[in-house]
């Protein structure tokens, strides 16, 4: 039945929308900045996609400017004492929502906590949520698009139908109602509800990649030559489709942190006295008409931490994707 | 169309009762239903069986299940936590969040697209980076950021709004509501309706149309602009329903007394009859308008025909 096939795919395009329009959405964000001409590698041996992109990377100020800031907000939520040695819970009720002080150049919050120290050791729970969703989501979402897509037939229609379900439900409304039973403050509840409702995002990705990868020459080749099912896919479609979920996942990593902080906002997320940008920003907005600064530092930390993340998978996005151009 | 608009219905069902499926386990078996109903102790052990049995709550729970959609079908979304039928609250919440998430699409189809539109015929120049610049701000500030900044600026230092919404919610004051839950997508769709235009603007008929003497407007809106439309038309029609869904932030922010509101009293009561009615007819929003969607492709790209 090929006239069936049309709408078909009218429908998968549907409930991806969101999904595939980040991707799509965003594909020329920013123009490639002048110094930085095709061809100036050494000539000669023809370059991967992987090291073609490296080289476009280490030229893109954007990348650069980006993968410092994760850089510095990888290493401070390491070692959040290097920059910041005070205890985010030692808190002097008769400092409360004082403003700069010496010593305490961010002020005071409502508890008398120093806000410097909390937006500082904020980073830490931010980023973990951020790459351990990130992982999990991009290995449970590759796994199973990508098999539904190379196997197609009756699990790739079911694979196709759960993920138009997961879509069909609103992602802060799962949060609110699975979470909220939820009494443990740490990263992990949260963690695993970004990834029991994200997979189906990077599931229909890969999919589309391993179908795309599917059909070159190559991979009939080593077909025809007897290669086995898992041999195809490891080694000749897995390389070919890792990129898309790689663009993705960097983008999704930082809209994930900002889910994180939405939860937290709405009390579901981290509890305290787990150190939360979204904890920070929800206790400071009754207070927001006199004490504004409460809520600017944590607000503007996370606005960049997210903004450093998309910028990152833009910039990646830029250099893998050959037919920008 | 119509044996295609046939096949979608059909297919709707496997999903709509996977969802409405997913939001019930997770209601019912993660939370405890009962334990909402006595308050903030807990609840005596006579009361509470004799509660489950009331309810009906210790039958299996594919049989609640099918009990509870029986009861929808029929226009019984059961009772609120205060005694309220939900069906009660939804006809005073849904109209609110209706005109919410109205202004918020039409904020994304006129600014959105003239942006996007602005900047794609524009590559490069300096309005199109700082716009693009200024979106990629707008998506990495989080909605309730957005939402609180907003409110402290316009609302309370300048007074340019109230600073709340009144239980009437009229068109004028959801304005700014508005913008806050469109931002996030307002950004999506200058981007994608920039990229769109500069892909097509390359396209032969654009040329051709150029070619023929069309003066510019005419050649932009009736064809550069209906073809590259139709990514932003499944973006915007997919966002209805997340911005329903989503407007729980907004709505909390302003004090809008609206879908949001009553889920969010919901969940925070354990009061599962209201959850799952909400997110039952959210679920049904969502499968219609991606249906519609898929028709309208159809009449925005006369090359689309659905045997």
């Amino acid at each position: 039945m090929p006239e069936s096939q049309q709408p078909d795919g009218a429908i998968a395009g549907t409930g991806a929308g969101g999904a595939m329009d980040l991707a799509t959405g965003e594909a020329t964000t920013l123009e490639k900045t002048p110094g930085g001409p095709e061809g100036t590698g050494p000539q000669g041996k023809p370059r991967s996609l992987w090291s073609d992109a490296w080289h476009d990377l280490r030229r893109n100020p954007v990348f650069l400017v980006s993968g410092a800031i994760i850089l510095f907000l990888v290493i401070i939520s390491i070692w959040p004492q290097l920059i910041a040695s005070g205890n985010p819970l030692e808190c002097h009720l008769s400092k409360a929502q004082q403003g700069s002080q010496p010593g305490h150049p961010f002020g005071f919050d409502g508890q008398g906590c120093d806000v410097y120290t909390r937006t500082v050791h904020g980073a830490r729970n931010s980023v973990t949520v951020g790459v351990c969703a990130t992982l999990g989501v991009a290995l449970l979402g590759s796994a199973l698009g990508g098999l539904a897509g190379f196997f197609g037939g009756f699990w790739d229609g079911l694979l196709s139908r759960i993920t138009d379900i997961f879509f069909a439900i609103p992602v802060i409304l799962g949060g609110l109602v699975l979470l909220s039973v939820v009494t443990s403050n740490t990263v992990w509840p949260v963690v695993g509800f970004i990834v029991l409702l994200g997979w189906p995002q990077i599931a229909r990705i890969a999919r589309g990649a391993v179908i795309t990868a599917k059909q070159n020459d190559y991979v009939q080749a080593a077909r025809a030559l007897g290669a086995s099912n898992s041999r195809l896919l490891l080694r000749h479609i897995a390389p070919n489709a890792v990129a898309p979920v790689i663009v993705v996942a960097t983008i999704a990593l930082g809209t994930f942190i900002a889910l994180e902080a939405t939860l937290s906002y709405l009390g579901v997320g981290l509890k305290p006295p787990a150190v939360s940008w979204g904890i920070d920003i929800s206790a400071a907005s009754p207070y927001i008409r006199n004490a504004p600064h409460m809520l600017l530092w944590p607000a503007g930390a996370l606005a960049i931490t997210v903004l450093a993340f998309i910028m990152l998978g833009d910039a990646v996005r830029d250099a893998l994707d050959p037919k920008l151009r | 169309m119509g044996r295609y608009v046939i096949r979608r219905l059909l297919q709707m069902i496997p999903v709509f009762i996977g969802a409405t499926m997913l939001i019930f386990l997770m209601v019912n078996v993660m939370g405890d239903p009962i334990a909402g109903l006595c308050g903030e102790r807990a609840c005596d052990p006579a009361t509470k069986a004799q509660l489950q049995q009331e309810f009906g709550l210790d039958k299996p729970v594919w049989q609640q299940y099918v009990t509870y959609m029986g009861n929808v079908f029929t226009g019984d979304f059961g009772t609120a936590f205060n005694g309220q039928k939900v069906t009660d609250l939804m006809s005073t919440a849904f109209p609110v969040t209706l005109r919410l998430t109205l202004v918020a699409i039409l904020f994304e189809i006129v600014v959105g697209v003239t942006l996007g539109v602005v900047t794609g015929l524009r590559r490069g120049r300096p309005v199109d980076t700082s716009v693009l610049m200024l979106t990629l701000v707008v998506i990495a500030v989080p909605t309730f950021v957005t939402g609180l900044l907003l409110q402290l600026l316009l609302g309370v230092k300048w007074g340019w709004i109230d600073p709340a919404v009144s239980p009437a919610a009229n068109f004028s004051e959801l304005i700014v509501p508005g913008l806050v839950l469109a931002s996030v997508s307002l950004a999506y769709v200058t981007r994608l309706t920039r990229t769109s235009i500069a892909e097509n603007r390359r396209a032969d008929y654009v040329r051709t149309a150029i070619a023929k003497g069309l003066p510019q407007h005419r050649v932009i809106t009736r064809h550069l602009l209906r073809n590259s439309l139709i990514p932003v038309v499944t973006f915007i029609g997919a966002d209805i329903g997340s911005l329903m869904g989503g407007a729980i932030v907004t709505e909390r922010i302003f004090n809008i007394h609206g879908v949001g509101y009553q889920l969010y009293q919901g969940i925070v009561r354990q009061n599962s009859q209201t959850v799952v009615g909400f997110v039952t007819i959210l679920v049904i929003v969502f499968l219609v308008v991606n249906l519609i969607v898929d028709l309208l492709y159809a009449v925005l790209d006369p090359r689309i025909r659905y045997a």
